[in-house]
């Protein structure tokens, strides 16, 4: 085929482009991956007893104010590297900063107590569920943020597999959160922030084989 | 760039020929560089030229154009160096003069097939654009030509067009 042809057909009836198309694509994505994540969390834990938001810890806040900020950052972190020679990764510093915080008050944390105590703050109630349950509500969200990315012309695939994972897990931790509050900061930091570099680093290597184009 | 993504065919049609053209220029010397036979060049020109049409949407309209066509391109150029490992020292070295002898640009072959190509389609999106793209229709003589809605024409192409750049990079195994 000649390249004057190809450009000929390209085109004949050239459909307008409307704005904004990428992201709504992600924020869509999202919405759906919450709403599938939320859904594996009624299945097996059930309806909470109590009315949600009920018990509104400071914990619970500062959980879901690190988890939420992480799909924030990372989502328009998505966006960028869905646009092909996108300039600027001021998201990038967000999550660095993100995680920075959660890591340094929970070492306050642990200074400010006892050593003996360390053992019951940082393993706490439940440090398997959440091992278990948030890579496992991270699956949908990752599937759905797949999907977007691949209507999307992201070119480095690493990156963007790591920052597809990155929100997932984010996203997956945010659902665990509203079930079950972590005991403490440094619990946080460990069982949360651990499974979501996890998802980020399993993101990073099948980003390369999902979301070539 | 602007006026193309706002419908212009014109303006588009001339902007995929310049770029063609930068294109050609960019996969010559980098096939030529990296000691390969410069002969896929121009199905390199076409893959990028299919995947700018269809992945136009994820150019930022406040952005400078250059860095996002380079980087498609660029893109294009490492997947096809994958792909290709092996199979493209094959080729003597007898064709290659043959190629950059080739002086005129629009005479060029690709051995890109459309005909081919959108064999593999299915159904649906084949007539889709054979009416819209390859016929000229426009989009509501295609919806009645072809029974359905006039938005299922305007996916049914897209979504052809989508598959068309998938196969156009899948056939080299």
């Amino acid at each position: 085929m000649k390249t004057d042809e190809l450009i000929d057909v390209l085109a004949t009836n050239l459909e307008r482009v409307k704005g904004g198309e990428l992201r709504n694509t992600v924020m869509i994505a999202l919405a759906i991956g919450a709403a599938a994540a939320f859904c594996f969390l009624l299945a097996m834990f059930g309806v909470p007893a109590a009315a949600p938001g009920a018990e509104f810890s400071l914990i619970k806040i500062l959980a879901m104010a690190f988890t939420l900020g992480l799909v924030a950052a990372g989502a328009s972190l998505l966006t960028r590297s869905a646009r092909p020679g996108e300039p600027g990764r001021k998201p990038l510093g967000l999550i660095v900063l993100l995680f920075l915080a959660i890591f340094v008050a929970a070492l306050l944390t642990l200074v400010l107590t006892h050593p003996a105590d360390w053992g019951a703050i940082v393993l706490g109630p439940q440090w398997a569920a959440c091992l278990v349950c948030i890579p496992l509500f991270a699956v949908a969200p990752f599937a759905s943020l797949v999907w977007a990315l691949r209507r999307g012309a992201p070119t480095n695939l690493v990156r963007t597999g790591a920052t597809a994972g990155l929100v997932a897990g984010a996203l997956g931790a945010a659902v665990f959160a509203f079930h079950q509050s972590p005991g403490s900061i440094p619990f946080m930091a460990f069982w949360y922030g651990g499974p979501i570099l996890v998802c980020s680093v399993v993101g990073a290597i099948l980003g390369p084989r999902l979301l070539r184009w | 760039m602007l006026a193309g993504l706002d419908g212009d065919a014109a303006a588009h049609k001339a902007l995929l020929t310049r770029l063609s053209a930068h294109l050609r220029a960019y996969f010559k010397t980098r096939l030529e560089r990296i000691g390969t036979v410069p002969a896929d060049a121009e199905d390199l020109v076409q893959e990028t030229l299919i995947a700018l049409h269809t992945r136009r949407h994820t150019y930022d309209r406040s952005q400078p154009l250059t860095p996002w066509v380079y980087a498609i391109a660029r893109y294009r150029l490492v997947d096809y160096l994958r792909r290709s490992r092996g199979s493209a020292m094959d080729v003597p070295i007898e064709e290659a003069e043959k190629v950059l002898a080739d002086e005129d640009p629009s005479s060029i072959e690709s051995s890109l097939d459309l005909a081919q190509l959108m064999a593999r389609l299915s159904p649906k999106a084949r007539q889709a654009i054979q009416f819209v793209k390859l016929d000229g229709l426009s989009i509501s003589e295609a919806a009645a030509r072809s029974g359905m809605s006039q938005s299922a024409v305007k996916v049914s192409v897209h979504r052809g067009l989508r598959a068309l750049s998938r196969f156009a990079t899948e056939r080299r195994r």
